[in-house]
């Protein structure tokens, strides 16, 4: 068993609005992540992957509230850290985070040197000007970017090597756990291709330990990452490796999500892509129970009853259903 | 098959430069092509290589600058403003980014009965258009009633790009240029959008036109399959031929791209 790198235990934050509502984006997550493995989250819109992501680093700013649970990144307890001491002694170094608008993180009149000079002199202020350079210049050889690109401003770079100029600037200081939130989301395949690959590229050198990496895109979540968890309306709602979870998913949600795969390759134009009916409860009010009921095929009277257990298999499996394995097995055989 | 249908857009030489002098940049050049009614056509490259521009000279948005095209086997003529609005009429778009496809000014039943006017129906009693305007709704699996006196920024993107559909239900173009109609939406939604469009194809005949860089999508959906570099289709042919068995090195590497999963992901050939 390898070292865990960061383990969540039933974190719950949420964000009050104007009129004094609470919203649980992060609904009782755990997870854990070991030493070398990466993680994946599923879910469309608005089920919370990125509140997760803010959650995880440590980043309480209003309306964002820490409620209950704890992060342990690397065996320290950041859980109800104040925001700013979190920023001094854990970003960079324990948890790095490339946001999802990478293109437009980088301010247009500064040179990309200075984006990294601001980060290591952050968390080490007597070091110099020349010193950063010759750090800055080694790790983006050993990531295959040119030099040059550390005296260029943002515009004159390309979207594909913006987001992996953003990508080596943060994680410069070598954290342990890098949080990649919708890193390729705005590229076209082929740069697309490059970001992933520079990733994997960080993971094999050692320069990070592991990852977390969310899209809505399952094809690539498949290929890239070890394990695959779905979330929905803020509660995790199966988990697995990428396998299993792509190719025999338990939850009825996470079979509509895989359902709705588009690949290039032959034998999808004779599927029907799978939709999924309705849309997601409003987290303002969530309904008892089950909060996948409304637009499940699958529902009985006994899902809106009361909340759902987490039922946890063998293997590192999980799934957030009332039936049981063989009970969901034998219903999708009928379909 | 698509030899006995008409062809309803075609164009020739189209070409168009931006730019003046040293600094030209030739976005679409010297493109041909044939779409026949009732086929579904995408166009597929990476960015920047002329896919909206090309899109926004079939809509008669910007000039082209050498080339002709011919709408319903006449050349098109859009020189004044009601030859276009007329050319309007059969020929729509929905664009790629919803949230800025609304005139944030307007309620969406304004942007709704501008559709109905459009197509004439001015004269109609208010009952009927609100008849019209609820059908055009239950369409999309929206409810009209929950979606009156609201302005567009209050729906979510998927219910936008939805609108956008009902829209387009409402005004039953021959053409319909979809740019990129998927790529702002999460992939859940993405089956939804598309099963309406193809629905929307057979309930009112019209020729939908794909412009993308999704393979998948484009393969999923299309009938012909074109794919465009640096400003010129170097491929087109069924999505069958085109997309399993690609000729062209360009289609090779942008098929091989695509993260897949049933195949092997290749990530040595970046």
């Amino acid at each position: 068993m390898s070292r865990v790198m960061l383990e969540v235990k039933e974190l719950t934050t949420k964000y009050i609005t104007r009129y004094k509502e609470d919203i649980y984006a992060v609904d009782h997550v755990s997870l854990k992540v070991e030493e070398g493995k990466s993680l994946g989250i599923a879910g469309e819109s608005g089920c919370g992957k990125s509140t997760l992501a803010l959650s995880l680093m440590g980043y309480y700013f209003p309306p964002l509230y820490y409620t209950s649970g704890e992060i342990i990144i690397n065996g320290r307890n950041i859980s109800g850290l104040d925001p700013d001491d979190v920023r001094r002694s854990i970003l960079g170094t324990e948890i790095a985070y490339i946001p999802q608008s990478a293109m437009n993180a980088l301010n247009p009149t500064q040179k990309i040197i200075r984006f990294i000079e601001d980060v290591i002199q952050a968390h080490d202020p007597k070091i110099t000007r020349k010193e950063i350079y010759e750090i800055a210049r080694e790790r983006f050889e050993i990531l295959g970017l040119p030099a040059e690109v550390l005296q260029k401003y943002s515009v004159e770079l390309s979207g594909g090597m913006k987001q992996r100029t953003v990508i080596a600037t943060s994680v410069i200081l070598s954290p342990k756990v890098l949080i990649a939130d919708e890193p390729s989301s705005a590229l076209d395949v082929t740069s697309q291709k490059m970001v992933i690959k520079m990733l994997l590229d960080l993971m094999d050198k050692g320069i990070i330990k592991s990852m977390i990496f969310i899209t809505h895109e399952l094809p690539l979540l498949y290929n890239v990452t070890d394990d695959i968890m779905v979330m929905y309306a803020g509660q995790i709602v199966e988990q697995g490796n990428a396998k299993e979870a792509v190719f025999d998913p338990l939850h009825p949600y996470a079979r509509g999500l895989m359902g709705s795969i588009i690949v290039p390759e032959s034998g999808l134009r004779d599927v029907k892509l799978a939709s999924i009916p309705g849309v997601p409860p409003n987290l303002k009010d969530p309904p008892a129970g089950c909060q996948f009921a409304e637009r499940c095929k699958y529902v009985v009277p006994g899902c809106t009853a009361h909340s759902v257990d987490f039922h946890e298999l063998e293997g590192g499996r999980a799934y957030r259903c009332i039936f049981s394995e063989e009970e969901l097995r034998e219903a999708y055989k009928n379909d | 098959m698509t030899d006995q249908k008409d062809i309803c857009l075609s164009g020739s030489g189209l070409t168009k430069v931006f730019g003046y002098g040293r600094q030209t940049c030739c976005a679409v050049d010297h493109v041909d092509f044939k779409f026949y009614e009732g086929e579904v056509v995408s166009i597929v490259g990476e960015s920047g290589s002329g896919k909206t521009t090309l899109a926004k000279m079939l809509l008669g948005l910007i000039n082209p600058t050498a080339g002709d095209i011919y709408f319903q086997g006449k050349k098109r003529d859009i020189s004044t403003y009601k030859k276009k609005q007329e050319y309007w009429k059969s020929i729509q778009a929905i664009f790629q980014d919803p949230y800025c496809s609304y005139n944030i000014f307007r309620k969406i039943d304004a942007v709704l009965l501008d559709c109905i006017h459009m197509r004439g129906g001015r004269r109609l009693p208010h009952a009927k258009k609100v008849e019209m305007m609820v059908e055009a709704c239950s369409f999309v699996n929206l409810k009209f009633e929950e979606l009156t006196n609201k302005y567009p920024f209050e729906l979510s993107g998927g219910q936008m790009q939805r609108l956008m559909i009902a829209r387009i239900f409402l005004l039953r173009p021959k053409i319909l240029l979809a740019d990129e109609p998927t790529s702002m939406i999460d992939a859940c939604s993405r089956a939804t959008i598309l099963d309406m469009l193809m629905q929307l194809r057979d309930e009112i005949d019209m020729t939908p036109i794909f412009i993308t860089h999704d393979i998948g999508l484009a393969y999923y959906i299309s009938d012909t399959v074109y794919i465009m570099e640096q400003g010129k289709f170097v491929e087109s042919g069924s999505a069958d031929e085109v997309i399993l068995h690609p000729k062209e090195a360009y289609t090779q590497r942008l098929i091989s791209d695509v993260p897949k999963i049933y195949e092997e992901w290749d990530l040595s050939t970046v």
